[in-house]
């Protein structure tokens, strides 16, 4: 039997979250009432011009940079005709044969880089939401068209077609979208439709140089979908090469509910978008200076952090990924460790405790009441040994909920570790007499009562004790 | 440049234009004129020179990111052949 071999690109749609559309001055606010974000630009209204948005040429630059792409010195934008009612003008203003930034890659971590062909920008159409049945294009009574989204700047990122595995592709995806969001350019967010993703997939007999005919899926408005769908339609493709059928060029939609991919009416006949230069936009230039400027604006990307978490702070691969997923978390833990907190300790409070905790109340790390310099505070409680680990999340818990600072907690609450000795002294030997079976069991060999002994002694003072201490002053009194 | 029949039906068909026998004659003759005019640049020698895509000399042309009042729903509503729940409603989108 033949073995296949999936082979996908993508091509990533994300949104970019300046305040202004890409050509006029229409808020980009989401969730407003449907067509009250919407001027005659954006409407297609004739005799109306369109004007560069320089923050999102900037930003699109940014993106470009952050992936390694080239970027090209004279751009233009080019018209690309389809009717739609989405598309009020009848074409959209994208860039065709120009792209501003070109060749560059994302490295994924575990896995080989993905070579990023193109980046452009163009501009958003509006949204359609059908009347009808089940709300489907192919059940619809009539469309309604709601115009906010049209002319939002819209930056498409493609790959070459370098990954295999669905889960390959939503660990893309998934670095795309944390990019956008450490370069503050989108919200990324898939649930909103800032970030959207449509792919082309093929099979082919494994080792073989040539892709098999492209199937295009558009629909997929998840991580979980992107896997679902690319999943279900590379077994429906290697299905249908092993019963001998030959598979068409076409465009699918993935249906969520369905759990299905179908077969959508090909569009205006073999793609003729007749793209020609749009004379209403200037072509546009970069040179060394400006992209200095713009390079400066540039943070540390993620994967970098990453790296260096792992070469020059000792975490794991693992941990370092939870702390890098999100740009407001790895600065808290930067924070965090230059107040003074070893990186590892400062690592397991961010990511198990402080995340586990927000996480619990639907809460972001932004919203977290305990400042980098409280935790890395209450590290050092625990490190100086005035309070035990056990204590510090008590501590902990009631930092959460008060923003106080923990020795303000400690001694509010008189939670300071008893390793005074002769304090100990007492309650140890106020458990030795009410235990004498214990005792006896100990003397007579059995070493491991002493644990249960421990725990006595712990529960006497109220787990504030120093658990080293009580061991070594048990065995002290019990050897006498 | 010779334009066959199906040429000139095919560039209707994208622009969405109906026309009738006489009307595809007419324009498909015009067509040709145009093309032919534009295909005389096939005999200077163009080695070496950039495609020209603007006129003007000039580039760079962008505005700073500033909201600016646009219309309002109900504007919209007038404008619109057909309006339901704040939105332009259009007829259905895939043919039977």
């Amino acid at each position: 039997m033949t073995e296949f071999e999936t082979v996908i690109g993508l091509e990533v749609h994300c949104e970019l979250s300046t305040k202004t559309k890409i050509f006029c001055g229409c808020s980009t606010k989401f969730g407003a009432a449907p067509n009250s974000q919407v001027c005659p630009v954006c409407l297609g209204l004739p005799g109306t011009l369109p004007v560069m948005n320089a923050e999102a040429l900037e930003r699109a630059i940014l993106v470009g940079l952050a992936v390694g792409c080239t970027i090209r010195r004279r751009f233009k934008f080019d018209r690309k005709h389809y009717y739609y009612p989405d598309l009020p003008k009848n074409f959209q203003i994208s860039q065709y044969d120009l792209p501003l930034a070109h060749d560059g890659r994302v490295d994924l971590a575990g896995a080989h880089p993905v070579r990023v062909k193109r980046v452009h920008l163009e501009e958003d159409a509006g949204k359609l939401v059908h009347e009808g049945a089940g709300q489907q294009i192919a059940t619809g009574t009539a469309a309604l068209v709601d115009y906010n989204r049209s002319g939002m700047p819209l930056l498409e990122i493609v790959s070459e077609p370098d990954l295999r595995e669905p889960a390959e592709a939503v660990a893309y995806v998934k670095s795309l979208q944390t990019l956008v969001r450490y370069l503050h350019v989108s919200d990324g967010n898939m649930e909103e439709g800032s970030l959207r993703c449509d792919a082309n997939i093929s099979v082919r007999p494994k080792g073989a140089d040539e892709l098999g005919a492209k199937i295009e899926i558009k629909n997929m408005n998840s991580f979980k979908s992107i896997e679902h769908a690319l999943t279900f339609e590379a077994r429906r493709q290697r299905d249908a090469l092993a019963r001998g059928e030959t598979l068409a060029q076409e465009t699918r939609l993935w249906d969520d509910t369905a759990g299905e991919t179908r077969s959508m009416r090909s569009k205006e006949a073999a793609h003729d978008y007749r793209y020609f230069p749009e004379p209403d936009l200037l072509v546009f230039t970069m040179d060394d200076a400006r992209l200095a400027v713009i390079r400066g604006r540039l943070p540390e990307l993620p994967w970098t952090k990453r790296l260096r978490y792992v070469q020059t702070l000792g975490l794991t691969d693992y941990d370092a990924g939870v702390l890098t997923s999100d740009r407001t978390v790895a600065e808290y833990f930067e924070a965090t460790i230059a107040a003074g907190a070893p990186p590892k300790t400062a690592c397991n409070w961010v990511s198990t405790e402080l995340l586990g905790a927000l996480h619990g109340r639907k809460l972001g790390i932004g919203d977290s009441r305990v400042a980098p310099r409280q935790l890395a505070a209450l590290i050092a409680l625990i490190d100086k040994a005035t309070i035990s680990g056990k204590i510090a999340k008590t501590v902990f818990a009631e930092m959460l909920v008060s923003g106080a600072d923990p020795d303000a907690v400690v001694k509010a609450k008189g939670l300071v570790q008893i390793t005074d000795e002769d304090a100990l002294v007492t309650s140890v030997r106020d458990v030795l007499a009410a235990n004498p079976q214990s005792v006896a069991d100990f003397k007579a060999g059995k070493s491991q009562t002493i644990g249960f002994l421990v725990g006595q002694v712990m529960k006497a003072t109220g787990g504030k004790a120093n658990p080293q201490a009580v061991n070594k002053i048990l065995k002290e009194e019990l050897t006498r | 440049m010779a334009l066959t029949r199906r040429d000139v039906e095919a560039v209707a068909h994208l622009a969405r234009l109906s026309l009738t026998e006489a009307e595809l004659e007419r324009y498909g003759a015009q067509l040709e004129a145009i093309l032919g005019y534009v295909e005389s640049l096939n005999r200077l020698p163009l080695e070496g020179v950039e495609p020209t895509t603007h006129l003007s000399p000039a580039t760079d042309r962008a505005r700073p990111d500033r909201p600016a009042p646009g219309l309002t729903q109900a504007e919209v509503e007038a404008l619109a052949p057909e309006f339901r729940a704040g939105s332009v409603r259009v007829p259905k989108i895939l043919e039977e």
